[in-house]
């Protein structure tokens, strides 16, 4: 194995996650063609799918509005060096909060003040879903990644029960609660564009990017540009230095966790207030995973982020317009290529090191 | 009275049928996990697996080939597990993960594409299938015997053989290891491969002996139970079984106490007693009830040095 010299900048920024996402591209293009399609058609579709008409970048936006939740917050912990793979269940609990706040209080409150208190609802118990583990690993020295693994389970678990036994409509046959008042309710995109006079088709679309734009941008601030992202990179890239310049090991677990969480509560915002209009089961199934992927895929850094969670967005739409033509090719594609996106970009990310390292070595 | 021992009976079958999976899922994770390889990829390669065997299984008549295709899925993924995290180094939590999700859409994927049935496979016949081999309605198929063996067999190659001594030597020190002129890389490939040969069987087991069929996502977190029992073990082969045993018993619990009010504390929830697994787990790994403590390597690549 060859020494690891350092890659220029460029090389480590741009070429290598390129190659690493063209491996994977590969990979997905061999096995469809083992099933017996043309890849490059339903690339072709895919492509389309996605982006073909102003509905379908509507649909796209609004998958591409979870994935930048759940990206930065696997990303703000990734920063700190701990690995947040909870983000299913803390979308999840997140949405608890954020359903129990509008069920409460939307026929009391107006619109403008119920709807920050539920996205901070959203927010603060994802945030507090994060920070049970984040405690016990701080105070307890437990595995923040199999306690994060154990607690998207428990979550499950028990939004189930609350779903079933308590929160359901009373009369509903199926485990959803009662629909959202109309100031519960986030407005959607076309109705907001259509309002100031640019029409666009209907989509599930709605305000919650606006969110999500602010988060990548709130994220990129506090991590380069605070005290306190400072002091969370810092752990990151060394505890023992951290220690050493006086950081409070458990304090930053607890503050990255936390933000983390918070973040991943977005998907509730999204999915809840934008787009279901009441508590529902499942409406995190996914994201939270896929997170990891957009994360490793937008090398941690916002733009990347907002760059990939564009590109799993298409993804997730054109899955779905490609099984209209192509019935064998289901939505299910675009976990396989998730899948091999995590692989690749993650796991086997210094694969390609060696090869770009000897080309720069014959260039020069 | 006699009521009481059929029930009794009937309990502990239903136990030892839903622990089986686990037993061997747990058996499997021990080594990866000794040796200094997290595999939080175990559902993965179950999921593979149950695919493969019911696959094979339908397509050729042969649940024998079944379990075999079975294993080699597992191997596979347990492969590119190695590959990514032994030789190249890269993140095992990460590689874990990209086989949890590559295995839920891979199996979905080819399954419509082979048999366009929204992912599952046809129903198999009985000869299709391992069958129970004495007590025809206990289930106690060859598997399920396997999953037994299994833990003496890995009792004894950990604890008592010169590998079983290496093997634990990598996972605290690989240093010494590689000091003492012994491959680091060899040995674990070695051990990750052992684990995805117990995978295979569990998978096997969900979809040709305990189901007649694969369906999407049938291992449904039993992967990450048995990764919760080898935990709750301590990382040691008796107790991760027993820890398996009493998971089994929660879940062969759960589906009878639907329902069922229990004098003093009214009706449990089935949702409580699914979770606790997880719950048990956390409070151990938190040092409320004894320390487990993980090998000392665990996670951690070993970079020869030059």
């Amino acid at each position: 194995m060859a020494a690891r010299r350092p890659l220029p900048a460029w090389a480590e920024i741009a070429v290598l996650p390129l190659i690493n996402i063209a491996l994977a591209f590969i990979t997905v293009g061999i096995i469809v063609r083992l099933i017996g399609v043309d890849p490059f058609h339903a690339l072709k579709l895919l492509v389309v799918g996605a982006l073909g008409s102003s509905e379908s970048i509507g649909y796209t936006l609004y998958y591409a509005t979870n994935f930048a939740f759940t990206g930065l917050a696997v990303a703000v912990a990734f920063h700190a060096g701990l690995f947040n793979i909870g983000g299913e269940g803390q979308a999840y609990i997140g949405g608890l909060g954020c359903g129990l706040a509008v069920l409460a209080l939307d026929r009391f409150l107006p619109g403008w003040l119920m709807i920050p208190l539920a996205i901070l609802a959203a927010a603060a118990f994802g945030a507090a879903w994060a920070a049970v583990p984040a405690w016990l690993q701080a105070w307890r020295g437990s595995h923040i990644v199999i306690t994060t693994i154990m607690f998207n389970f428990v979550a499950a678990a028990l939004m189930v029960y609350l779903m079933v036994n308590v929160l359901i409509a009373p009369g509903s046959m199926t485990p959803q609660s009662r629909g959202f008042a109309a100031t519960g309710k986030l407005p959607a995109m076309h109705e907001v564009l259509g309002a100031i006079g640019i029409p666009v088709a209907a989509s599930p679309l709605n305000l919650s990017i606006v969110l999500a734009v602010l988060a990548c941008v709130g994220v990129w601030v506090f991590l380069w540009h605070t005290p306190g992202g400072y002091t969370l990179r810092t752990m990151g890239q060394n505890p023992d230095a951290a220690i050493y310049a006086g950081v409070n090991i458990r304090k930053v677990t607890m503050l990255a966790m936390c933000l983390s969480g918070a973040l991943a509560g977005g998907v509730a915002v999204n999915e809840l207030l934008g787009v279901h209009h009441r508590l529902v089961l499942d409406f995190n199934a996914g994201y939270g995973f896929a997170g990891i992927a957009v994360a490793l895929m937008g090398r941690s850094h916002p733009v990347g982020i907002a760059l990939a969670a564009l590109l799993f967005g298409a993804l997730q739409q054109g899955g779905a317009e490609l099984a209209f033509d192509i019935p064998a090719m289901t939505r299910d594609w675009v976990v396989v290529i998730q899948g091999l996106i995590i692989l690749f970009s993650g796991a086997l990310a210094n694969l390609p090191r060696p090869w770009v390292q000897s080309i720069l070595a014959r260039v020069r | 009275m006699e009521e009481f021992f059929t029930l009794l009976l009937a309990t502990l079958a239903a136990t030892l049928r839903v622990a089986t999976p686990l037993i061997l899922c747990a058996m499997g994770g021990l080594f990866s996990e000794r040796s200094g390889i997290i595999d939080v990829g175990l559902e993965g390669k179950m999921l593979a697996a149950a695919f493969a065997a019911a696959t094979t299984s339908a397509l050729t008549g042969s649940p024998w080939l079944g379990l075999v295709m079975a294993i080699v899925a597992a191997e596979t993924m347990a492969l590119a597990h190695g590959f990514a995290c032994i030789t190249h180094r890269g993140n095992q939590v990460v590689s874990g993960v990209a086989i949890n999700i590559l295995a839920a859409g891979l199996t979905v994927v080819l399954g419509i594409a082979m048999f366009a049935r929204g992912g599952q496979t046809p129903d198999l016949s009985p000869d299709q299938r391992l069958l129970p081999l004495f007590f025809k309605n206990a289930g106690d198929n060859i598997l399920v015997y396997a999953a037994l063996l299994s833990v003496p067999f890995t009792a004894w190659l950990i604890g008592k053989t010169r590998f079983g001594l290496r093997l634990r030597a990598v996972g605290e020190m690989p240093l010494a290891v590689d000091a003492a002129g012994i491959s680091v890389t060899w040995l674990r490939y070695r051990a990750v491969l052992l684990c995805g040969l117990f995978a295979g069987l569990a998978g096997a087991y969900l979809s040709i002996a305990q189901n007649a069929s694969f369906g999407r996502d049938m291992t449904a977190g039993q992967g990450f139970i048995a990764l919760a029992a080898i935990i709750f073990g301590k990382w040691r082969p008796w107790p991760a079984f027993g820890a398996c045993l009493i998971f089994g018993l929660l879940d062969a619990v759960a589906i009878r106490m639907q329902g069922v009010k229990v004098p003093g504390i009214g009706e449990v929830p089935v949702q409580l007693i699914q979770a606790l697994p997880y719950l048990l787990t956390v409070f151990l790994l938190a040092g409320f009830i004894g320390r487990a403590i993980a090998p000392k390597a665990v996670g951690v690549p070993y970079e020869k040095e030059h």
